[in-house]
């Protein structure tokens, strides 16, 4: 294993340097390399989604992307998501109205998940829910309040989409 | 875990507590008063207040000059909403803004310890229970003192000195203090015990306060023990044996060795440990790692031949651990007759948080960052195995991804500190999710023979149950019961009564009620009743799991019940129900459930109901599931809940607790079941230990009973009815009677015998 000098690709918007052998999974890179933790380890298998980013916008499991995919590419973790005007996500205010975490551990990658979704439907039926969100697991059984959460946050971006025009 | 007495066999604790007793005399330190150990003694507070300015008037609250209200939470948060609830009690009492609480969580201290447990754990439904007298009057003294310091202050009536919104307000001068002006005064007084506010005075107590710790987890700044770095720590993987129990005999790891970062390869008393600067490094060089295992005592248990192991166990009379009238002639005398048998799987727990623990032995102590449910119990460990004095360890807690009773056991920190201890520096354990799902201490497999019997009106006049089950507490009650001790035993004492103590629950001279409960406190008036134990040890760790023998047994029982309804031609619910006169609780549930759900009323074509009960933990669960069942493939539609805790702190946690334990409850008796072949476990990951996923989630509704008896736990109660309910609907909807968990793979069975 060699290790690669240099991989360079943006995270949250910020151009990080990393030094790590190539296979190392996104995800490591992100916890261990650059004290991202908000992302979380499951499963390393793309069964659970706890550790869902964005890459170039698309929700990938970063457990399974080794960092040389990454290279010149843009990441976006939880620490770096927000809102269409700035500040936090709609969803991560829709998460907290709707008392959405127990312990949370999940949490992140739910709501990377549900990012990635609205921002290609912005107002998703309970099919798209079912579709998309499946493939993150939530040992604490949260998912009824995360589809009314995405809901919500879906409803009041519209809302605000309607006020600007 | 079992809180309070059950009406006729002894609770867990009563068994620890004889147990003890008859272990020696040496106990007699243990039974202090809850309260005195969490109080302060006042010259203590006083002097402390005059070197920080701080007001500490017991172990969990302190407020600073600057006004700053922190509260110690010494249960930990592991999702079920400790943080706050308990903040909750403490901002009710304190007149101050739950918001404006800054809370910390506690390390382990012998202060810190569980009333019944007597360490300190967090388990067993039991958090918001133990705290709702202590402390809410701790917090009500804070505030009192507080008042009668504003009132020496300013030469004026306590009575007219008003604790508001953290401040207190001297009414007829329109003076305010906030609390922090105050420290200094309140902490020269005595600790009063005051009264308490009464329910129609709360503010804070019964509202559906939004989570304190959502934001925190809705942004990714919630720190969770995996989270944990410390200055100079390195990162360590185990490699471990295929069968549990198995030791390492050879290791060849030059390979390993000479990969990037990798700083040790070394064997440890359960594996073999890979230590690298980084976890990714550790994980792929320990890939590299080659290993001979001396594969141990499970090395050819087998899950086919353990159930006919366990079944031949079941034809010897067991323990009688409930026993009236005679089962015998009742059964001879009945009009029809039932018998068959029940069998529940092993289960993982699967947290979301893998075990993960951070430990630092150094010359001047240990220091442990563990999520941990039983941090007195791990400091209790680290003592034994290190010979480190206890006021040289310091086990900190961390936010927990989930507990479900895994992380009482403490074999992730055992192996943090072996392995820091050795390399002399601090280091992060993490393990895979393979390593979660094979080295469990897992619910227990368990056998259960039932035969009833119903006379010719109809009613139900034989039930007796024979149930072969392992014993958690002869497995870890060496342990739990040497860290009970007080602090003061010598070691040698303490781990003499462990033993002594777990040799009973082995030798079945105590029961373990764990084992049995659920299925001993059957409340359905049956005159002829009969509940045995066979106590049966392949050797395979068990553990605690969210609801314990509940999550077994209230599926036996209340699928058993539904078929002796059948088997009297009555209606589930009705049938119960006259059954349940004299219990007035359980009935209040059924009923409601039944109700909101709308029992007896036209469901869409293709869907059913069933229906079922259970108390544990001294709260009352009922609930009702619809489902249907297309080509061999069950959906479930809707679940009604009903439950009744008493008081409710925070509906809106008690709503998400059902919420969460049904959906945990239904993973189980859905898809779960841990097998073993040669001794391995054939589970893995979440492919092939599956979950509940969004696409299959019903709509759950959840009523709550109106009730002024005091609150009782909410963690495990919603968990026992769901999988009963599901089982009885499929047999409504198919005539099918589910008597094996998992039912997928009982649907699926049944699909091949047609
Ligand atoms: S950790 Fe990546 S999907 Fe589970
Ligand atoms: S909130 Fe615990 S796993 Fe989802």
């Amino acid at each position: 294993m060699t290790v690669s000098h240099g991989i360079v690709f943006k995270v949250n918007g910020t151009e990080q340097t990393v030094e790590v052998e190539p296979e190392t999974p996104l995800l490591w890179v992100l916890r261990e390399q650059l004290g991202l933790t908000g992302t979380k380890f499951g499963c390393g298998m793309a069964l659970c989604g706890s550790c869902t980013v964005h890459l170039d916008g698309q929700a990938i499991r970063s457990c399974v992307v080794p960092i040389r995919e990454v290279a010149g590419r843009a990441v976006r973790t939880i620490e770096g998501l927000t809102g269409p005007r700035g500040g936090p996500h709609p969803l991560q205010k829709a998460w907290v109205a709707e008392n959405v975490p127990q312990c949370g551990y999940c949490q992140s990658g739910q709501i990377m998940s549900a990012a990635a979704m609205l921002a290609e439907r912005p107002l998703p039926s309970d099919e798209d829910i079912d579709a998309v969100m499946s493939a993150n697991v939530c040992r604490c059984g949260t998912y009824q309040r995360i589809r009314k959460a995405i809901h919500r946050a879906a409803g009041e971006m519209a809302a605000s989409r309607g006020g600007d025009s | 875990m079992t809180r309070r007495p059950s009406r006729t066999g002894a609770s867990r604790r009563d068994f620890l507590r004889s147990s003890v007793g008859t272990s020696g005399a040496l106990v007699i330190g243990l039974y202090l008063p809850g309260c005195a150990r969490h109080s302060i003694r006042r010259r203590e507070m006083a002097e402390h207040a005059e070197r920080t300015g701080e007001f500490v008037p017991n172990a969990w609250i302190k407020i600073t000059r600057d006004n700053q209200i922190i509260f110690t939470l010494d249960r930990v948060e592991m999702g079920q909403g400790t943080m706050t609830s308990h903040t909750m009690m403490v901002a009710e009492e304190l007149e101050v803004d739950p918001g404006s609480i800054r809370v910390e969580l506690a390390r382990a201290e012998r202060r810190y310890d569980h009333d019944q447990f007597f360490m300190q754990v967090t388990g067993g439904s039991t958090s918001v229970v133990e705290a709702w007298q202590p402390l809410r009057k701790a917090a009500a003294a804070a505030r009192e003192m507080l008042r009668k310091a504003a009132s020496a202050a300013w030469n004026v009536k306590m009575s007219e000195c008003e604790a508001q919104n953290g401040a207190i307000l001297h009414k007829p001068s329109g003076r305010r203090a906030a609390y922090g002006e105050l420290t200094e005064i309140a902490a020269l007084l005595e600790v009063p015990s005051p009264q308490l506010k009464k329910p129609d005075q709360w503010k804070v107590l019964g509202t559906p306060l939004g989570r304190l710790d959502a934001p925190a987890k809705s942004d990714g700044t919630a720190r969770f023990g995996i989270d944990v770095v410390v200055a100079g720590m390195v990162n360590a993987v185990v490699i471990r044996c295929p069968v549990i129990g198995g030791k390492p005999r050879a290791i060849r790891a030059d390979a390993a060795r000479a990969q990037p970062g990798v700083s040790g390869v070394f064997p440890i008393r359960n594996g073999v440990a890979v230590v690298a600067d980084t976890y990714w490094r550790a994980r792929s060089a320990a890939a590299k790692v080659e290993v001979d295992w001396d594969e141990g005592a499970l090395s050819g248990f087998d899950t086919e031949s353990f159930r006919k192991e366990l079944a031949h166990r079941a034809e010897e009379f067991g323990k009688n651990v409930r026993d009236h009238g005679n089962v015998d002639r009742a059964l001879a005398s009945a009009a029809t007759k039932l018998e068959v048998v029940y069998e529940v799987p092993y289960l993982a727990h699967a947290t979301m948080e893998p075990m993960n623990c951070t430990a630092h032995v150094s010359d001047r102590g240990c220091e442990v960052w563990a999520p941990s449910q039983a941090p007195g119990l791990a400091r209790e460990l680290i003592a034994h195995m290190t010979d480190i004095p206890f006021d040289d360890i310091v086990v900190h807690n961390t936010l927990i991804g989930g507990g479900f009773g895994r992380r009482l056991a403490q074999d992730y920190v055992a192996e943090a500190v072996d392995i820091s201890q050795r390399i002399k520096k601090p280091v992060k354990v993490v393990w895979s999710r393979e390593d979660d799902m094979q080295n469990d201490f897992y619910r227990p497999q368990t056998y259960n023979v039932l035969k009833g019997g119903v006379d010719a009106e109809g009613n139900p006049i034989a039930w007796s149950h024979r149930l072969v089950a392992q014993s958690i507490f002869g497995q870890i009650g060496k342990d739990w019961l040497s860290a009970m001790m007080p602090d003061w035993m010598p070691r040698v004492a303490k781990l003499m009564m462990g033993r002594s103590g777990a040799r009973m629950f082995k030798t079945s001279v105590l029961t373990d009620g764990t084992s049995v409960e659920g299925a001993v406190e059957i409340p359905y008036a049956i005159e002829n009743l009969n509940v045995e134990y066979v106590e049966h040890e392949p050797g395979v760790p068990v553990g605690f799991w969210r609801s314990v023998g509940h999550s077994e047994n209230a599926f036996v029982v209340e699928s058993f019940i539904d078929e002796l309804a059948h088997a009297a031609g009555r209606d589930p619910f009705e049938f119960r129900r006259a059954l349940l006169k004299k219990s007035p609780r359980n009935l209040g549930v059924l009923e409601l459930a039944a109700e909101k759900a709308g029992w007896g009323k036209r469901l869409p074509p293709g869907v059913f109901r069933g229906i079922a009960q259970h108390e544990s933990f001294a709260s009352f669960c009922a609930q009702v599931a619809e489902i249907s069942v297309k080509d061999g493939a069950l959906q479930v539609h809707r679940v009604v809940c009903a439950v009744d805790c008493g008081q409710v702190v925070n509906p809106d946690i008690v709503e998400a607790q059902m919420e969460g334990a049904i959906v945990f409850g239904l993973s189980a008796a859905l898809k779960q079941q841990i097998t073993f072949a040669g001794g391995r476990v054939q589970q893995s990951n979440f492919h092939d230990y599956a979950m509940l996923r969004m696409f299959e989630m019903p709509r759950i509704e959840v009523h709550i009973v109106a009730s002024d008896e005091s609150p009782t736990g909410v963690g495990e109660p919603g968990l026992p009815p769901i999988a009963p309910a599901v089982a009885n609907a499929i047999f409504a909807a198919t005539g099918h009677r589910i008597r094996r968990l998992p039912i997928e793979s009982e649907l699926a069975n049944v699909g091949k015998i047609r």
